[in-house]
């Protein structure tokens, strides 16, 4: 299989329905080694079926994917040889520890007994669980089973590893250590494949991402790509004076502007010398400000008006 | 490694694990166990003076005397069935959790042998169904039970019953595979548990209303409490009890396994 050699995953035309229910309606993804791929959408997109698809859990209706080039459908087998997965709930057993739920990992990898303790020992180090060995998860906090279940996935030492909503449920600082940790995974040269429906997840960790709505991919790119596809940077000014708005909208050739609200709005793309021009304007024209704002458009822009669950504020 | 190496080594991986869930969730052992010994102690002690005299001379041998003794000697291999019917309520309970904890969806990601998955299941309640009846059979002991088995006929009783269990475990298996839920799973082997009342497990089917009667003989369970009964009493064993044990043993787990197996793959 030539096709994808600089490919860690490559999926054409996927398609999936439940029943009457398109799940999948024809996406095609592509994620170079090494990346971090995110695919982003609301609950009910389509991404822990693709996700399921891309791990062999799930045949696909139709369309082709290829996991370190291995077909998920003919070489299931070699492909899960390849792959380390964390499910949207965590996937630990409960009455084990949990040294011995990195032990079971372990011995399924067939490693053999020092090499099982050797990484086990690695991983419950550098995921910090230490006091977490001797028990159970069901006494752990949930950032602490989320470790634990990353760990699990680490074991085996995937080339690839896919991560459905990681950091669902976590708190702020839970979440921080899991960002750390996948920052980690690809310095180590691993490729990862994130569901997430957090914009601020996806942009900190991505290079590419996806954005999935109603089980098609309704944009693709890097972040900043994607925060381009929307218009609507743009600078708003609230004056302090009714008299001065007509003036102001006419010197700084505004978009827009409201003489009741007292606010004028510039498009601009917020840079520091659009910002410096606009000032000089109004020191020209002695206009007095009371509040200046720029905006400048963020993935919640993108993913709302792709989406559409939301009219664009823009 | 060969595959099938990859498989045994899977297994015994598996059973492990089942044997840690036993040791670290001991209530689901205790009950399974307990169960049973409450009913023998309550077939003996309050019912067993009265159905022991009803049973008739010959109903078992070399107890002429009727009554709470007779009673003993009739109701321990019905008990010992029961013991294993009631270990698989666990079987069922143990794969339904494992099916809505994700932990299967982590296995099945990987590159193992996937019937491991459910093997492990298998061998842990069959060590645990064999404790089971183990512990049951000492009680019956302590409490007045004689058994006449020969050495072979030991061998042969435990035999049967691993293949009585090993048949309804499957079964439950497929139960805990086809359930949608873990208190599902806690109820559909239930109706296994009655079985051994409604054959010839507490009384002689003989004084059953006919209808009954004829559901009672023709079950699995009155040739497996026959068979049992046989072997415990040192006497020969039926051949056609003998030929409907294996032969119901076989069509359960086989057809537990299938079941099993289509849901294990099609999830």
């Amino acid at each position: 299989m030539n096709t994808a050699k600089s490919l860690a995953i490559e999926a054409r035309s996927l398609t999936k329905s439940y029943g009457d229910n398109d799940v999948l309606g024809g996406i095609d993804i592509a994620v170079p080694e090494g990346s971090v791929f995110s695919l982003l959408g609301p609950n009910g997109a389509g991404k822990t079926t693709t996700v399921n698809i891309l791990t062999t859990l799930v045949p696909a209706d139709g369309g082709e994917v290829f996991v370190k080039g291995r077909s998920v459908t003919r070489d299931a087998d070699e492909v899960r040889k390849r792959i380390g997965v964390t499910g949207q709930f965590a996937a630990v057993d409960g009455l084990l520890t949990g040294r011995e739920n990195l032990h079971l990992m372990g011995s399924l990898h067939h490693l053999g007994k020092a090499e099982t303790r050797r990484r086990t020992e690695e991983l419950l180090e550098r995921f910090d669980l230490g006091e977490a060995a001797r028990r159970p998860p069901a006494t752990y906090s949930g950032g602490m089973k989320r470790r634990l279940d990353i760990a699990m996935c680490l074991m085996g030492d995937p080339q690839v590893i896919f991560l459905d909503e990681p950091t669902t449920g976590l708190d702020p600082s839970g979440r921080r250590t899991v960002w750390s940790i996948i920052r980690e995974l690809v310095r180590g040269g691993t490729t990862v494949f994130l569901t997430t429906q957090y914009l601020e997840e996806a942009d900190e960790l991505a290079d590419r991402i996806a954005v999935l709505d109603g089980g098609k991919i309704v944009a693709e790119g890097t972040p900043e790509q994607l925060k381009r596809l929307v218009p609507g940077g743009h600078i708003s000014l609230r004056l302090h004076r009714a008299d001065q708005v007509a003036l102001a909208a006419q010197a700084l050739s505004a978009s827009a502007f409201d003489a009741d609200q007292l606010t004028v709005q510039v498009a601009s793309d917020g840079s520091v010398r659009a910002l410096r021009a606009l000032l000089d304007a109004l020191d020209r024209e002695q206009i007095e400000v009371d509040e200046l704002t720029v905006h400048t458009p963020d993935l919640d822009d993108v993913f709302l008006s792709l989406t559409g669950r939301v009219e664009s504020a823009a | 490694m060969s595959t099938l190496a990859y498989t045994l080594s899977d297994t015994s991986t598996m059973l492990r694990r089942q044997l840690k869930h036993m040791i670290r969730y001991p209530s689901l052992t205790a009950i399974i166990i307990g169960m049973p010994v409450v009913f023998l102690l309550l077939f003996v002690y309050v019912f067993g003076g009265t159905l022991g005299n009803g049973l008739g001379g010959d109903a078992v041998a070399g107890t002429a005397a009727g009554g709470r003794e007779a009673y003993i000697a009739y109701v321990t291999p019905g008990i010992l069935v029961t013991t294993i019917a009631a270990a698989v309520q666990g079987t069922a309970i143990g794969v339904a959790m494992d099916m809505t904890e994700g932990i299967v969806d982590r296995f099945r990601t990987m590159s193992i042998a996937r019937v491991s998955v459910l093997t492990g299941h298998v061998l842990g309640s069959l060590i645990q169904a064999l404790l089971g009846v183990t512990v049951v059979l000492a009680v019956a002991v302590l409490v007045g039970f004689r058994p006449e088995a020969s050495a072979l006929g030991w061998l042969g009783l435990f035999g049967t019953i691993a293949l009585i269990a090993f048949g309804l475990i499957w079964l439950t298996v497929g139960m805990g595979m086809a359930a949608k839920s873990v208190e599902t799973a806690s109820n559909t082997p239930m109706p296994l548990l009655l079985l051994p009342f409604l054959g010839s497990g507490f009384v002689p089917t003989e004084s059953m209303p006919t209808w009954l009667r004829y559901f009672a003989d023709y079950q699995p369970f009155t040739p497996f409490i026959e068979v049992t009964r046989s072997l415990l009493a040192g006497e020969a064993v039926g051949g056609e009890d003998l030929a409907l044990t294996v032969g119901w043993s076989l069509a359960l787990a086989l057809i537990g396994y299938a079941v099993a197996k289509r849901k294990f793959n099609k999830r």
